[in-house]
């Protein structure tokens, strides 16, 4: 477990949480790390809750399935929050001292009192940023929203690099080989290569995306 | 067609010889490196979760020219039936399924050993219902312990790459001569992306030969086609009982045939990491995953802890696990089920098996934490009741 960075990601089927997993883990191998990626999810369907699991390491990393003691905590919808659309609950639960959340929200979200003194507690850092508009904003589609939740992340933790990130991206939808993680999640990248008239403007957007929100998160100083 | 010419070469010029290159997939995705150079004639799909993915990609090596056949079942059933079908016929098969699809066939599996079909199918093991679940338990397993199939549990992808590809070498001795099954944990492996090395894409393995079929294959050219004959079907005899008692022997002892050729490409059904300390942890698939790191923590603590874990169930370990806990003085079991069937197993194989410590077990698809299996290595909680 020592030198291991585990993070969680939870949000609703359709927003990218599995691919967002898959992207981050491959730009962390792409850094030379070792990284494993598990997705869970209950019967497909769109808003249904859906999370996903990573584990970096510099060492062998041992243990799979979903992360109980999050160092990072990624929140892709405020609904996983404010109505308990996940699996984990609370959403912050098991997370480890010193910890860092980034929640997608438009606004702050003021948490009950016993949940911010829990919070207080464990000296989490908890980040709102606007990922869906970031991603509408700069990115010219709301599926990119999880790229700008990753961005989040970088900003607040350089976990992996950003030529890391962009050959990751590029891997996974410029590549020759399909990737298949199931037929929806293959029938979303063939939307989301719709949105784009060129994957690479695709792979530049979605670049763009993830530095807005990455600057953002740094910006804030936090 | 593929791209490249395959060059057909055997099982251990393939695993040890060739150049491995490592790439970060998911073991649906290990499934379809490995039959890309499986050279298999047929493939018949039916889709459960969490195996649909891996059959789906097979599917995939058909379009690409890389599998002769291959079609989508009516059900799991079906799906056994007709791979035993193509089986009888003289061909290479392979297929997939998991949890209730492995129940729903299940007649069809002793069917294969007694057929001495040369069977590898893969079981990325599901939970069973009620109440319902989609997610990783190996329950299946101990419900396939006796059905003369041999049986490999993969710990990661890794391992399913390598014990489907070495499978087909197995099961196709004219000595063994019966189905092997390569169980990974569904999800827990199949769903997950981790670094695989891979060997690469122009080669492929040397073709099934029938010829070598100790039985014979279906030949539709000499009728009647029978693996049974009528007499000890219908009659309650000696010779009845003889038949079946010689015949199920035979079965058992083609298992017992396959060790040597499963020991060529495993080394041994089982590895062992620390041996001298006095309390080892056993498990296999997952389990030993969770147990590496459970050992890592404890070591950390000062505990001297060891691991066995166990890749071969079938035929089974017996000599090898007493010889690894020979010295143990304390045994504890994780288990992704209910039953405990793998601690059953031990405790059926070794002496004064008060030492097991049955349990953590973990099931219906929550992973099982690390820390969980500290607390039963220092003998904190209770387990196994």
């Amino acid at each position: 477990m020592s030198g291991q960075t585990a993070i969680r990601m939870s949000g609703l089927g359709g927003q990218g949480v599995v691919t967002a997993a898959h992207i981050i883990g491959s730009a962390a191998v792409i850094d030379g790390k070792n990284a494993v990626v598990n997705p869970f999810f209950g019967a497909e369907k769109r808003l249904a809750p859906a999370e996903s699991y990573v584990r970096i390491s510099t060492e062998e990393i041992w243990d799979t399935g979903e992360v109980l003691y999050p160092n990072i905590i990624l929140i892709f919808h405020p609904d996983v929050i404010l109505k308990g659309k996940s699996y984990t609950m609370p959403f912050f639960s098991g997370l480890r001292k010193g910890g860092v959340i980034v929640v997608n929200s438009e606004r702050t979200i003021t948490f009950e009192p016993d949940e911010r003194s829990m919070l207080e507690e464990m000296g989490a850092s908890v980040h709102f940023v606007p990922a869906t508009s970031i991603a509408k904003n700069v990115g010219g589609t709301e599926l990119a929203a999880n790229m700008a939740m990753l961005g989040g992340l970088i900003g607040a933790s350089e976990i992996v690099s950003m030529a890391a990130m962009e050959e990751a991206l590029t891997e996974r939808f410029a590549g020759t080989k399909k990737f298949v993680a199931s037929g929806t999640t293959a029938a979303l990248d063939d939307q989301i290569r719709k949105q784009y008239d060129k994957t690479e403007k695709l792979i530049s957007s979605n670049m763009n995306v993830l530095r807005a929100s990455a600057e953002l998160v740094a910006g804030r100083g936090i | 067609m593929p791209d490249v010419e395959l060059k057909p070469v055997s099982t251990e010029h393939l695993l040890r010889e060739c150049q491995r290159e490592e790439v970060f997939i998911t073991g649906s995705e290990a499934v379809r490196e490995a039959i890309r150079r499986a050279n298999v004639d047929i493939a018949v799909a039916y889709p459960i979760t969490p195996q649909s993915e891996s059959m789906h990609l097979v599917g995939d090596l058909y379009a690409e020219g890389y599998i002769r056949d291959y079609f989508r079942g009516e059900n799991e059933f079906a799906v056994m039936s007709e791979i035993a079908g193509a089986a009888m016929a003289g061909v290479r098969v392979f297929t997939a399924t998991c949890g209730p699809g492995t129940l729903r066939a299940f007649e069809n599996f002793p069917m294969w050993s007694g057929t001495r079909l040369p069977i590898v199918i893969s079981f990325m093991t599901r939970g069973i219902n009620s109440p319902l679940t989609i997610q990783p338990d190996t329950i299946e397993m101990g419900m396939l312990l006796d059905t003369g199939m041999i049986m490999l549990h993969a710990e990661n992808a890794q391992d399913l790459y390598d014990m489907i590809l070495m499978s087909f070498s197995v099961a196709e001795r004219t000595s063994v001569h019966i189905p092997v099954g390569v169980f990974v944990d569904g999800f827990f492996v199949t769903h997950t992306r981790q670094k695989v090395k891979i060997v690469s894409e122009d080669v492929k393995l040397l073709p099934y030969d029938p010829t070598h079929s100790p039985v014979p294959t279906m030949d539709m050219e000499t009728p009647p086609f029978r693996y049974m004959r009528d007499p000890f079907v219908m009659k309650s005899n000696y010779i009845s009982y003889a038949a079946h008692a010689s015949w199920q022997q035979e079965v058992m002892a083609a298992a017992e045939r396959a060790r040597p050729h499963i020991e060529a490409h495993l080394g041994s059904f089982v590895e062992q990491e620390n041996p001298d300390a006095p309390i080892q942890v056993v498990a296999c698939g997952t389990a030993v995953s969770q147990g590496r790191e459970a050992v890592r923590m404890a070591r950390e603590e000062g505990l001297e802890v060891g691991l066995v874990k166990i890749k071969v169930l079938r035929p089974a370990p017996r000599e090898e696990i007493r010889r690894a806990l020979a010295k143990a003085e304390r045994i504890v079991i994780p288990e992704f089920n209910r039953t405990g069937w793998l601690a059953r197993e031990i405790a059926s194989m070794i002496p004064n098996n008060d030492r097991i410590a049955a349990g953590p077990r973990v099931f219906g698809g929550m992973t099982m934490p690390p820390e969980v299996i500290v607390d039963v290595i220092k003998g904190d909680v209770l387990v196994g009741v």
